[in-house]
């Protein structure tokens, strides 16, 4: 629709999909990545291999409302909790962060606990995925 | 300083070089929030420094790649960079997916580069409708050279002009023949050719077609378009590329047409911005004009035709003018 500008209501969610650390298997992130633009959100897809650093600093470069992690190789434990710590150093404490991939359920525990605010394993609807994005991102004034 | 004599505080911090501030008054841009107006009218001010290079062509010819080498170029030399990377909206949700970051290679720190990501958001021409004030709002940042990628639709995402002082169109092997270049657009604007994948069998004839081209074109002004093959992927031209952008800025520069480029940019703007204010209060005001809907009926029994309609709800709204003497 040329010429249709957003209004306060339209205003997309804008939201960073990232795959921390090696783990080169990136599937997942983007079927949630297309799932998520299909509900009308603005992502950005920073892909394979970020570092926390890496991973903030877009946060902050994008002024994102939300962030999804996906990571498959086991190292969620180290790099989560480094992506909340630099969040929270960067004054970010704001943007929620969410996860996906093979997390087990006593770490997933930990990482909610630590601030992780919801946990997504094999099998989760794409439905459950944008429902919940919808209600963690942070609002706007 | 913006006429009030007032400077928002969040002026005040992007000047300063806070980058969670100027990543959210881009949001505000992006949005059309009123809040953003005073601040953009107080950093206008400190803009017109930058260097603005547009970079554009069809998708996939690797516009980020290229991008991504200029920039460690850029950085090596001492410039901070900003990059600005438009990706469409979808017209059916509204959403996207801004997939321009993963090509970039950048210095972990490195605070003398800023990338944002926008979706085009039903703007059509290749950019958003915000690109402007977001390229100034990163020149007022301090940035020496802002890059400025378009969608990547492309034979009609012109309206880079608008915004950059050189434009890159990119290309790569096998688009086509000769014929293509003569089509009307994209071609139209480049400052600079660049075949990327230069690397790939056919890179010579997609030069040989771009050189003949530029010899046909009559020059305007005295600049004929450059054209460098470059590869991305193997590093290589990229240092012939900048070198045309270069070449095109000192252009710009001699005998005043940077200053003329930049008035006919302004008046393009000004006349933008209050067509787009006169379309907004147009808009309401036929909206609720008291005849459309009697229009309406009329037309849709057949008893007058569009044309013959809008002529008269045109009439009926034109202020009347008391008669010449």
């Amino acid at each position: 629709m040329p010429g249709k500008r957003p209004t306060a209501t339209s205003r997309p969610i804008r939201i960073l999909i990232a795959k921390p650390g090696l783990d080169g298997h990136d599937r997942g992130a983007k079927v949630v990545a297309r799932a998520l633009r299909d509900a009308g959100m603005e992502v950005i897809y920073a892909g394979l291999r970020q570092t926390p650093e890496e991973i903030v600093e877009a946060a902050i470069e994008e002024d994102v409302d939300l962030i999804g992690l996906s990571l498959l190789s086991g190292a969620h434990m180290a790099l989560f909790p480094r992506v909340l710590a630099l969040l929270k150093a960067r004054k970010m404490r704001s943007v929620p962060v969410f996860a996906g991939g093979i997390i087990p359920d006593e770490d997933a525990r930990r990482l909610r606990k630590i601030g992780i605010r919801a946990i997504f394993g094999p099998g989760t609807s794409l439905d459950q995925i944008v429902t919940t994005a919808r209600a963690i991102a942070r609002p706007r004034s | 300083m913006s006429p009030s004599g007032r400077v928002p505080l969040a002026a005040r911090r992007i000047l300063a070089g806070d980058r969670a501030t100027l990543a959210r008054v881009i949001s505000d841009v992006e949005n059309r929030a009123p809040s953003a107006i005073p601040v953009l009218r107080a950093l206008y001010a400190h803009t017109g420094r930058a260097r603005v290079i547009g970079f554009t062509g069809p998708l996939g010819v690797g516009k980020s790649s290229l991008i991504s080498a200029l920039l460690g170029r850029l950085r090596a030399a001492g410039r901070r960079v900003g990059i600005v990377a438009v990706d469409p909206s979808s017209p059916f949700s509204g959403g996207a997916v801004l997939g321009d970051r993963i090509r970039i290679e950048r210095r972990a720190g490195d605070d003398g580069v800023f990338f944002r990501s926008m979706g085009s958001r039903g703007h059509a021409g290749g950019v958003a409708a915000a690109t402007r004030e977001v390229v100034r709002l990163l020149d007022a940042f301090g940035m020496d050279v802002v890059l400025l990628e378009t969608v990547g639709s492309g034979q009609v995402d012109v309206e880079v002009r608008t915004v950059a002082t050189t434009n890159v169109v990119v290309l790569v092997p096998h688009l086509g023949d000769e014929v293509q270049t003569l089509k009307a657009g994209l071609f139209e604007i480049a400052d600079v050719f660049c075949v990327n994948k230069g690397d790939l069998p056919g890179a010579d004839l997609a030069r040989k077609d771009l050189v003949e081209l530029t010899a046909l074109t009559p020059a305007r002004g005295a600049w004929r378009p450059r054209v460098v093959t470059a590869s991305a992927k193997e590093a290589t031209g990229i240092d012939e590329l900048w070198e045309a952008i270069e070449a095109h800025e000192a252009f710009l520069d001699a005998d005043g047409r940077r200053t003329a480029g930049e008035r006919e940019r302004i008046a393009g703007e000004l006349i933008e911005l209050v067509r787009e204010r006169v379309e907004g209060e147009l808009t309401v005001a036929l909206r609720s004009d008291r005849n459309l809907q009697a229009l309406v009926d009329r037309v849709a029994s057949r008893a007058l035709d569009p044309h013959a309609a809008a002529d008269r709800l045109y009439r009926g709204r034109r202020p009347r003018r008391p008669p010449a003497r």
